[in-house]
């Protein structure tokens, strides 16, 4: 089997591996414990914050170790929702209409159960917020505002710098789903400009089960999980030590090698771009090419059932995934493929390929090579 | 290895049928439709109920095959459903289960799974497979007879026959359910089920309500000689050989004889009226590709749960002519009650079964 779908999750990295297992039985204390097992618990938890906290260029006690990115979403958003409604009396939140389900979902509970009141930013053909839709959507009644870094389904990296100026220039707290966007993407926090910042391990070759939330001193946030005041009283749970050391390796081999990974998997996923626009006729690009993952590759292919693709490329060898595939039978272009403009006949039939930091030119050979007669299968079996 | 893949519904038999198979050394797939439900009542169709296809996954995941699922909703709506109300407003008694192996098993799945490389598909159905010496596929029917589903695939031919497997038909069910559990198969004590699956265990008299209700207006009922009786509620509310629910005063018993669209009449008549010796046949399939040479003798079934009985049947064209008019004439032994136009006639020698068509 050739995996090809990385942003889904990652493998964990031996290295991390081998930083977690001491604190399975080893090392095993609570790190809220008065006694020597929970110093040194807490000890690997302040290092490891230390080391996330280095990377993202801000302060130890502005990173909060939750379970994973979806978490720290929850928590960004009904976070600062509440917090500032409490403060100001501002119950709107602002969010593009290409969020992942964990930000998307979440606001509309709070429209729902909250009466929180949400406004749905548009984006451009390749998904993109400019800072110019944000400004006229922002007023004095704003809550927050969130956009992602770089989308899921289609790569497309955002101007999180400029919006968060805008944001800035009217006093509003502006969040970025960063989980796709850590593994290749720099997440300097003063750079970026950003209040809080959502990551989850397992896209950067960590375990899945832990990611982290940043939270810029001084943002009103009311915590999510209620209890024992772990977090700075943000998250509670007894924290989950081993995986909080993986988190923080992962994010450091991440940084380190960035330059090289991306060196690596760039070219590749150019020359699947490439090859695919040019053998497989009605294919589009989704997302900028300019401006995108450098592993990420997203195609929608017209008059394709996305998840009868999957399925073929599955028996063929080839795991990939779509933004419309959905595992009981009845899929539905993604939110995502409608806010990008595209007709049922070409969301339904969107496929992405991610590569990894192991993944080779023949595993890319053998895919374009197989992936054009599958294609084709699955439009003659579509009809 | 040879490929198979394996239709699966969450059931016992599809189930210990993949179980057989990847015992047998097959390179085993499972795969499951998604079919299609009434719009509001999305994932009551009890063959793709969250339920199944979370059961059928995890048999997959005990066997470890692969599973994927396959929208056929779009296709089952247009065939199998409008098959069915097509059959009701002919005054027939449709059985959509037909048009179900035919299309969607056996054309629409046996595609996808020849697409995914496999060269063989496989069901839970208890019925038996053998080759003779020229390469000719015969349907037997199963070990079990209570089971014996070969009615329902009659409708078969050749050439799907050549990638058709049957693993569940040499067992007895009581052995069926041993191997399920012996496999620790979720499935062993799952109840058997019986009605059509895009109804949900709803009577169909509803369903057509809601979606062909133009089938239900109210008419009159009548003798064979045209005497008024009375109103019938809408002709697809009966059946032939119906004796409840007719809402007639008589001193004998009447039963439905048969319908009449055109005059949106229900005939009635007493149980001595009822039987019949003769019975036309349209849309024959003969398995073999050619009928025995007729007439010819053989067992007759007119319905799914029917008893066969011995006739004497002629083919009316060979079998090279076109499935849609290939018919034949059923002279039985002994009359028979309940024939119902819609229903298939199937033939029977010996455990062999030859093929059959609708009655009409």
């Amino acid at each position: 089997m050739i995996y090809l779908d990385y942003s889904a999750t990652t493998p964990v990295d031996s290295r991390v591996i081998d930083m977690m297992t001491p604190y399975f039985s080893a090392s095993f204390g609570n790190p809220s414990s008065v006694h020597r097992y929970g110093q040194a618990a807490e000890a690997a938890v302040d290092s490891a914050r230390e080391t996330v906290a280095t990377i993202l260029n801000c302060r130890p006690d502005e990173v909060i170790f939750t379970s994973c990115g979806s978490e720290s979403d929850n928590l960004a958003i009904r976070g600062a929702a509440y917090a500032m409604r409490e403060k100001t009396g501002a119950k709107w939140i602002l969010a593009s209409h290409t969020e992942h389900p964990a930000v998307t979902k979440t606001l509309k509970h709070l429209e729902k159960y909250e009466g929180f009141l949400v406004e749905w930013l548009d984006v451009d053909a390749h998904g993109r917020v400019t800072p110019e839709t944000v400004a006229s959507a922002i007023c004095s009644d704003t809550a927050i505002v969130s956009v992602m870094y770089a989308n899921n389904e289609i790569g497309t990296i955002n101007l999180i710098k400029e919006i968060a100026e805008v944001c800035h220039a009217n006093g509003i707290l502006f969040h970025t789903d960063a989980v796709q966007a850590a593994a290749y993407l720099p997440v300097n926090v003063q750079s970026l400009g950003v209040d809080m910042m959502s990551l989850g391990a397992h896209k950067f070759y960590g375990p899945k089960g832990v990611g982290a939330l940043y939270v810029r001193k001084g943002t009103p946030l009311v915590s999510h999980l209620t209890g024992g005041g772990q977090e700075f009283n943000l998250r509670a749970g007894t924290q989950n030590v081993p995986y909080i050391v993986g988190f923080a390796e992962a994010l450091r081999l991440a940084n380190e090698e960035r330059e090289q990974r991306t060196a690596h998997v760039q070219p590749l996923r150019d020359k699947i771009i490439g090859t695919i626009l040019e053998t497989i006729p009605d294919s589009r690009l989704t997302g900028d090419m300019g401006s995108r993952l450098p592993h990420h590759a997203s195609f929608v292919f017209k008059n394709v059932d996305g998840n009868l693709l999957l399925t073929l490329l599955d028996a063929a060898g080839f795991a990939c995934s779509s933004g419309s595939a959905c595992k009981t039978g009845n899929p539905e272009p993604s939110e995502v493929m409608n806010a990008i403009g595209l007709s049922r006949d070409w969301g339904l039939g969107s496929l992405r390929v991610t590569l990894g930091k192991d993944t080779t030119s023949d595993d890319v050979a053998s895919f374009i090579a197989s992936l054009p007669g599958l294609v084709e299968k699955a439009r003659k079996l579509g009809n | 290895m040879t490929k198979v893949v394996v239709a699966m519904s969450g059931g016992v038999d599809s189930s210990v049928a993949a179980a057989l198979l990847k015992e047998q050394g097959y390179d085993v797939i499972g795969m499951m439709m998604r079919l299609w439900s009434e719009p509001g009542k999305e994932d009551s169709n009890r063959c793709c109920t969250p339920d199944s296809m979370g059961q059928a996954r995890r048999v997959a995941a005990k066997l470890d095959i692969p599973f994927y699922v396959v929208d056929a909703k779009d296709v089952f709506r247009s065939t199998v459903v409008q098959y069915f109300l097509d059959g009701y407003a002919r005054g027939e008694t449709p059985n959509p289960c037909l048009a179900c192996n035919r299309q969607i098993r056996w054309t629409f799945l046996l595609d996808h799974a020849l697409a995914l490389g496999a060269e063989f598909m496989a069901t839970g159905h208890y019925v038996r497979i053998q080759k003779d010496e020229d390469g000719k596929v015969n349907l037997l029917r199963a070990v079990d007879r209570m089971k014996d589903q070969s009615y329902v695939l009659h409708v078969l031919t050749q050439e799907k026959l050549k990638h058709a497997l049957f693993p569940v038909g040499d067992y007895p069910k009581p052995e069926i359910r041993a191997i399920a559990e012996k496999y620790g198969l979720p499935t062993a004590s799952r109840k058997d089920s019986q009605d059509l699956c895009f109804l949900a265990g709803e009577d169909y008299r509803n369903f057509l309500q809601r979606n062909a209700a133009e089938l239900l207006i109210p008419g009159k009922i009548v003798t064979r000689d045209g005497r008024d009786l009375g109103e019938h509620s809408g002709l697809a509310n009966y059946t032939i050989g119906q004796r409840k629910g007719l809402g007639v005063a008589s001193p004998v018993p009447l039963y439905v004889l048969g319908k009449n669209v055109v005059t949106n009449t229900l005939v009635v008549g007493t149980q001595e009226e009822l039987g019949s010796f003769e019975l036309s046949v349209r849309d024959v399939n003969w398995v073999g590709g050619e009928p025995p040479v007729g007439p010819f003798r053989a067992e007759v079934k007119i319905r799914y749960t029917a008893r066969e009985a011995w006739a004497m049947v002629t083919p009316l064209q060979g079998g090279g002519a076109p499935m849609g008019s290939r018919q034949a004439q059923v002279r039985f032994d002994a009359p028979q009650r309940d024939i119902t136009a819609g229903q298939a006639a199937v033939f029977f020698q010996g455990d062999l079964m030859l093929g059959g068509g609708i009655i009409q």
